[in-house]
């Protein structure tokens, strides 16, 4: 829930403001509609869609090895971008604030909390989710290992799990359980799966595998 | 006792995996808040910023402009919940659950006072900072132990005693102490989340994180006066819970109402500060128990009192003193449980609810007594094991914690423990060892399963049962392909939807006892249909889908239930746990590391054999967060929580848990159902605050009897 604190007076005017202008001002010639065209628009919230189109900017980025063209308002972060605009859920929303790992994703390579990044910062990255992650039919090993060592319970930090644990054999950061627990201690579980992450974990990175 | 027994140590790569595994590692399962609609709306709530009084003014009009906005819904212009209104004739409850935008009472700091509704989520969340309430605040009371005077028997809970009261005062050994097991939120990983959609004035779909979808189902219906039959709740996939979906909650409600104002979904995803205040929590309890012993450690009494706390407009109850009155042979005990109304939210069941608040304090206070009376803590809960229980003197349907504890004891090396703390220090770290037992009742109820045959060989299995983590599918598919002798991979479980035949909510450790008979059931009695297909003398286990194709059919079904069984009427029913638990303290700082953790539980037969693995484990883990470090903290002054996030609330990370042995005593209870299966769930977590607890105090001789024990109460 969000607590009523001050809000910022200049945004707070802004935003208040806007429908009232379109509503009166008869500097809409400028993007040639009549006044009465306007009010019309303002009452069928036609200024908010105008509005939005303003507000949103382009964003181009590769996901899963696709290429997307959105248009993003600045503050939408990664996250919610591939959650709600793209569909892509198996990113998890655990906590917003980069304290649970349950959003983590592979930008250019690299695990990171989606949650923490601004959608705009994207363009032209690569960017993988776990949808990404198997070839077609066939599973990364590290789905396989997660399956096969049952790494989760109830599966909602299993996404980000993955992503992390594909990281950190790939950063170097598996050489031993020890090594292992540490660097994925970013990734939060509250079923309690861990003993069993560290097993396919060490089960991929001893067995060789790709990653 | 040092007699051989079958035990079953599964690996982790032992046994089926989970028949739902590749959809949660591909990111294909979908939770509540994950389904896409025309018309998606999201719905932001609002919370009060006092504590306790009532709204004067709320001004929604700025959140009213802000672009995409399509309501702000408060307790002005609220619809009215048709259950929230007094029923003429009828005398109006004096406590309840909280009405939504009822009227401007605040009772609670966070408690919803509107849901702003947008076309995007960013747009929801900014308007709803933009709503401004005016408050006349009263003094509130958020503190347990200041309050404690203010505390009264619950309804039907209360005194018990057996034999003489407080007759351990004249025991020659005996122990007294107080005992605090803080505020613990649930915060499973997923955020509690519901889309609302009216799909007629009288038709209403959710898809809604709950452990009951009946349960679900029911509420809304009573709330907003339509069938039960026009509410279809989804709840396919849950992310964790461990009782916090187990009730209706404000959000829920919240979204309805949204949804009926806006005539489209509406989509209200909790906060993870929402999560403290919004979904229950495990109550701050206080307790006090004096237990005594004769000299050679038998006991002769135990008085456990309970101070649990709750809102000011709902009363919750746990069994916290429940323990006491069963886990030992005991000829007087005598508990009392109060509850104490504070201006908080209402508690709910969290894993283990109660007995785990209790078996910390009882557990804690046993140990101290081993010290005392100068007897192995082992050996004094052998001297003192219940054969019947001692509460009724019923039999035990079946008991095995004597092995129990001495597999566990092997399993650690409790050979190794030293009676005498700080006796052994490795580089810098005190070594400790400390068990902990649990117990909690083997309960069951009604199912009912449909069971399909499909031309293609296929079986598939319907439930109204959620599983909100331990592998209910799973569970159920083992079954199902042991009855049908076909491989499980042809088998489909189907749950998490209403309007699936009946099955109980997912709590209580009940679901695999519940569930499990109604799929036998359902097999045997398509097995018989089969067989009546095929006319005399036909397999037990025919070429089912050769069967249908002979007979022109496409498919065979059957819709069986299970009652509840009636072993309670004759027999005790508990499942059992004991925890052990090697710990290093560091004598420098004060941090507890788990060095060790052996796990035995004797919950019957075991079904599935890695998912019951994991769920031990869990329980355990769940078990250290409660020892080392889970408080939901409050600033009494305003009543609000301070650690509100995962930054500040901490819970058991990857590096703070090592390997962790589940063992199983896997004898089956013949009295529980056809397979002899009882929960495990709460008792993987029952007892294990003390095993840390008893393990850091033999390691450095510091007794730490308020939970979570962090260093600075190692240290001081």
């Amino acid at each position: 829930m969000k607590s009523d604190k001050p809000t910022p007076e200049t945004t707070d005017v802004k935003d208040s403001s806007r429908r009232d202008f379109l509503k009166q001002s008869t500097l809409l010639t400028a993007v040639a509609v009549t006044p009465v065209v306007a009010i019309k628009a303002a009452n069928d919230h036609m200024d908010e869609h105008l509005a939005a189109v303003f507000e949103k900017m382009p964003l181009k980025m590769e996901v899963n090895g696709k290429t997307v063209n959105l248009s993003v308002e600045p503050r939408s972060t990664l996250l919610d971008i591939l959650r709600e605009q793209l569909d892509l859920t198996g990113t998890k929303k655990g906590c917003d604030h980069g304290q649970c790992g349950a959003c983590t994703v592979h930008v250019d390579g690299h695990r990171i909390n989606s949650c923490l990044t601004l959608g705009i910062m994207m363009s032209g990255k690569k960017i993988t989710t776990i949808e990404g992650l198997a070839k077609g039919d066939q599973l990364h090993p590290m789905q396989e290992a997660f399956i096969k060592h049952d790494g989760f319970q109830c599966g909602y930090c299993t996404p980000g799990q993955i992503m992390s644990a594909v990281s950190c054999i790939r950063e170097g950061h598996a050489g031993s359980e020890h090594e292992i627990r540490e660097y994925m201690s970013g990734n939060v579980c509250r079923c309690g799966a861990y003993p069993n992450i560290v097993n396919a974990i060490l089960e991929v990175k001893d067995g060789g595998f790709a990653v | 006792m040092k007699k051989a027994i079958n035990v079953t140590m599964p690996s982790s790569a032992e046994g089926m995996s989970r028949v739902d595994g590749r959809l949660k590692v591909t990111g294909a399962a979908k939770y509540s808040a994950e389904y896409t609609m025309p018309g998606l709306t999201y719905g932001v709530l609002v919370g009060s910023t006092i504590t306790k009084g009532h709204i004067l003014t709320i001004d929604t009009k700025a959140a009213g402009r802000a672009p995409g906005v399509l309501a702000v819904v408060t307790h002005l212009n609220s619809p009215k919940v048709p259950g929230d209104q007094p029923e003429k004739g009828k005398p109006v409850p004096d406590k309840g659950a909280l009405k939504v935008f009822y009227d401007n009472k605040i009772y609670y700091n966070g408690q919803p006072i509107a849901v702003v509704v947008a076309d995007t989520f960013e747009r929801a969340l900014y308007a709803a900072s933009l709503v401004k309430a005016q408050y006349k605040a009263e003094k509130h009371i958020t503190n347990l132990p200041d309050n404690r005077d203010k505390g009264f028997a619950p309804r039907g809970e209360g005194v018990y005693k057996r034999g003489a009261a407080d007759a351990w005062q004249s025991a020659p050994f005996k122990v007294e102490q107080e005992y605090i097991v803080p505020t613990v939120t649930h915060n499973p990983m997923e955020l509690h989340a519901i889309i609302a959609r009216w799909d007629a004035d009288d038709k209403l779909t959710v898809w809604d994180k709950t452990q009951g979808v009946n349960d679900t189902r029911d509420d809304l219906a009573r709330l907003f006066k339509i069938p039960a039959a026009n509410v279809l709740v989804h709840s396919q996939f849950v992310g964790g819970a461990f009782g916090s979906a187990l009730r209706t909650w404000p959000h829920e409600v919240a979204a309805v109402l949204a949804a009926k104002v806006v005539s489209k979904p509406v989509k209200v995803v909790l906060s993870r500060a929402d999560m403290f205040t919004s979904v229950g929590y495990r109550p701050f309890t206080w307790q006090k128990i004096g237990i005594g012993a004769t000299a050679d450690g038998k006991l002769t009494g135990i008085t456990h009192e309970a101070a649990g706390q709750t809102s000011s407009y709902e009363n919750f109850t746990e069994g916290p003193v429940g323990v006491s009155q069963n886990m030992y042979a005991c000829p007087n005990v005598n508990t009392k449980y109060n509850l104490v109304s504070l201006d908080i939210a209402t508690p709910t069941w969290m894993r283990g609810p109660g007995e785990a608040t209790g078996a910390f304090a009882l557990e804690s206070a046993l140990d101290e007594l081993s010290y005392a009376v100068n007897i192995d803590p082992l050996e004094l809960r052998i001297k003192n094991y219940a054969e019947v229980e001692p509460s009724s003197g019923k039999p035990f349907s079946t008991k095995f914690l004597k092995e129990a504890y001495q597999l566990g004891a092997d399993h650690i090396g409790w050979g190794d423990r030293k009676q005498v703390p700080r006796s052994v220090k490795q580089d810098g770290w005190y070594v400790g060892y400390g068990m902990g037992s649990g117990m909690f009742g083997a309960y069951r109820s009604g199912a009912t399963v449909r069971a399909k045959m499909m031309a293609d060989g296929t079986l598939i299995l319907q439930t109204a049962v959620s599983d909100i983590g331990p592998g209910t599918g799973t569970a159920m598919t083992i079954i199902a392909a042991e009855q049908m002798n076909i491989p499980a991979d042809k088998i489909r479980f189907e749950l998490g939807d209403s309007s699936l035949p009946p099955a109980p909510t997912q709590g209580g450790s009940a679901t695999v006892a519940s569930v499990g008979p109604a799929v036998v059931k359902a097999c045997t009695d398509l097995k018989e249909k089969f067989q009546k297909l095929i006319g005399n003398g036909g397999e037990d286990h025919p070429d089912y889908a050769k069967v249908l194709k002979e007979h022109n059919l496409p498919s065979l079904e059957v819709t069986s239930s299970s009652d509840g069984g009636n072993g309670m009427e004759k027999y005790a029913m508990n499942s059992w746990s004991v925890h052990f638990v090697k710990v290093l303290v560091n004598a420098a700082t004060g941090v507890v590391k788990i060095d060790k953790v052996a796990c035995v539980s004797d919950c019957g037969k075991v079904i599935s054999p890695k998912t019951a693995r994991s769920q031990v484990i869990g329980g355990a883990i769940g078990g250290i967060g409660m020892a080392l470090m889970e408080e939901s903290i409050i600033d009494h002054r305003y009543g609000r929580y301070i650690n509100n996030n995962f930054a500040d609330y901490h819970v058991p990370v990857n590096a703070d848990i090592p390997q962790i042995d589940a063992l199983f005593i896997n004898k089956p209870d013949p009295i529980i159902n056809v397979m002899g299966a009882k929960g495990m769930a709460e008792i993987a977590l029952i007892g294990m605050a003390a095993a840390v607890a008893n393990a850091v105090y033999n390691a450095c001789g510091k007794r730490v009897r308020d939970l979570p024990i962090t260093p600075d109460k190692v240290m001081g």
